[in-house]
């Protein structure tokens, strides 16, 4: 069990790092000769903030989309494994972790879908 | 600066604080947000969106060793991030309201802790505790392999270090760091967890607590795609680079400049919020 909880965390972080990486090189290609500016805070573009704004800017072939995309696997990849340990503790039947693990998964997805990003 | 120069360069500074942060034990993202801001001109938002998604990239790359190794323990880390990640959520909400110059200000005060943190001298550790009724109860006392075997521990004060994992996360949360500092202060101090199980739990736990304040920031537009992937992949390579390496390395130089580093940073993150240049 915590050897898939660990070859689990491994891979999510390759998968999201490598997603990034195509991303990267794809928003560096359109976008080098462009001016840096982070002094003033804007926000991000409905297209960056959410799931299906996301999805759309990778279909639409987007470096900065990808980018995004990569970050979100990032983010899944804790909740995976929170997941994973649900399963773990039921196949002990050790109840009280069982409920344990669930109340953090509650709050995770809680604060991911609760937030507005799935919209 | 064109893009390609900015993420070059931000990407070389993130490795550089990923290397020293995991060499030194005292984590990258501490110092990844004053750096963003104080050299690079980078609105404290978008900082700290940018260090939270590098936390969690560190936190679970490195988790995967530690799980294997079997320091960590499981129960204890999940029965915590409860705490922490009602505090992450809390600190999330709080950070979207308010004003900056507050932020610089908690961060300021937060560096300069970890700075005296990082150079006082490791408590020593207390063996054969008895056992406590609610650690027993919630089944935390666990054992680690030690160079002489296996070695038991009993779990102390889990209302205490319970309530203060609250307050780490919530720090977490605001900041977008790990705030393993505080993370430290809960297990080591209060709940008399041994020094190897207490730090590798908690770095188990870390990528749980940002994942919990991750979706506010990325809803919210905190999260900018230019910054955060050099940020993103200079600290993950720097401190993979640094786990590699520091069973050989002597540490104890390169911990008393990263804690001197970390105090200046503090003091400027400090002067700059009270005087509203932030």
């Amino acid at each position: 069990m915590e050897l898939i909880l660990g070859n689990l965390l491994r891979s999510g972080v390759l998968l999201s790092a490598v997603v990034v990486l195509c991303g990267a090189c794809i928003y560096l290609s359109r976008h080098a000769h462009e001016k840096a500016n982070y002094r003033v805070f804007v926000g991000e573009p409905s297209d960056f903030r959410t799931i299906s704004g996301v999805i759309r800017s990778v279909r639409n072939g987007r470096g900065r989309g990808l980018i995004q995309l990569g970050l979100l696997l990032l983010i899944a990849t804790p909740i995976a494994r929170v997941t994973f340990s649900v399963v773990g503790f039921a196949i002990e039947r050790d109840r009280m972790y069982v409920v344990f693990t669930l109340i953090v998964l509650v709050i995770l997805l809680y604060s991911l879908l609760g937030s507005g990003i799935g919209v | 600066m064109n893009v390609m120069e900015f993420t070059a360069v931000v990407a070389i500074v993130s490795f550089v604080a990923g290397l020293l942060g995991s060499l030194t034990g005292l984590g990258g993202g501490v110092v990844l947000v004053p750096l963003l801001t104080l050299l690079f001109g980078v609105d404290i938002r978008y900082a700290i969106g940018a260090s939270l998604v590098s936390v969690i990239a560190t936190s679970s790359g490195a988790a995967a060793a530690y799980v294997k190794e079997g320091f960590s323990n499981i129960r204890i880390g999940m029965f915590l991030e409860i705490a922490t990640t009602f505090g992450a959520l809390l600190g999330a909400f709080l950070a979207t309201r308010i004003p900056t110059s507050i932020l610089a200000i908690i961060f300021g005060a937060m560096l300069l802790y970890s700075a005296y943190l990082s150079r006082k001298p490791r408590s020593l550790e207390q063996r054969n505790l008895p056992p406590d009724p609610l650690a027993t109860r919630l089944r935390m006392n666990g054992s680690f392999p030690d160079l002489e075997g296996p070695r038991s521990y009993n779990v102390q004060n889990v209302p205490t270090g319970f309530s203060l994992m609250f307050g780490a996360g919530a720090l977490s949360g605001l900041l977008g760091i790990g705030s393993g500092a505080v993370k430290v202060l809960a297990m080591d101090q209060a709940m008399r967890i041994p020094f190897k199980v207490s730090t590798t739990t908690s770095n188990f736990m870390i990528g749980v607590t940002a994942a919990a304040s991750a979706g506010v920031y990325l809803s919210r537009g905190y999260v900018d795609p230019g910054l955060a992937m050099p940020v993103m992949l200079g600290v993950l390579a720097g401190s993979l680079l640094g786990s590699r390496i520091l069973v050989k390395a002597e540490t104890k130089s390169l911990r008393l400049v990263f804690s001197l580093v970390i105090l200046v940073l503090g003091l400027q993150m400090l002067y700059k919020g009270l005087w509203g240049k932030i």
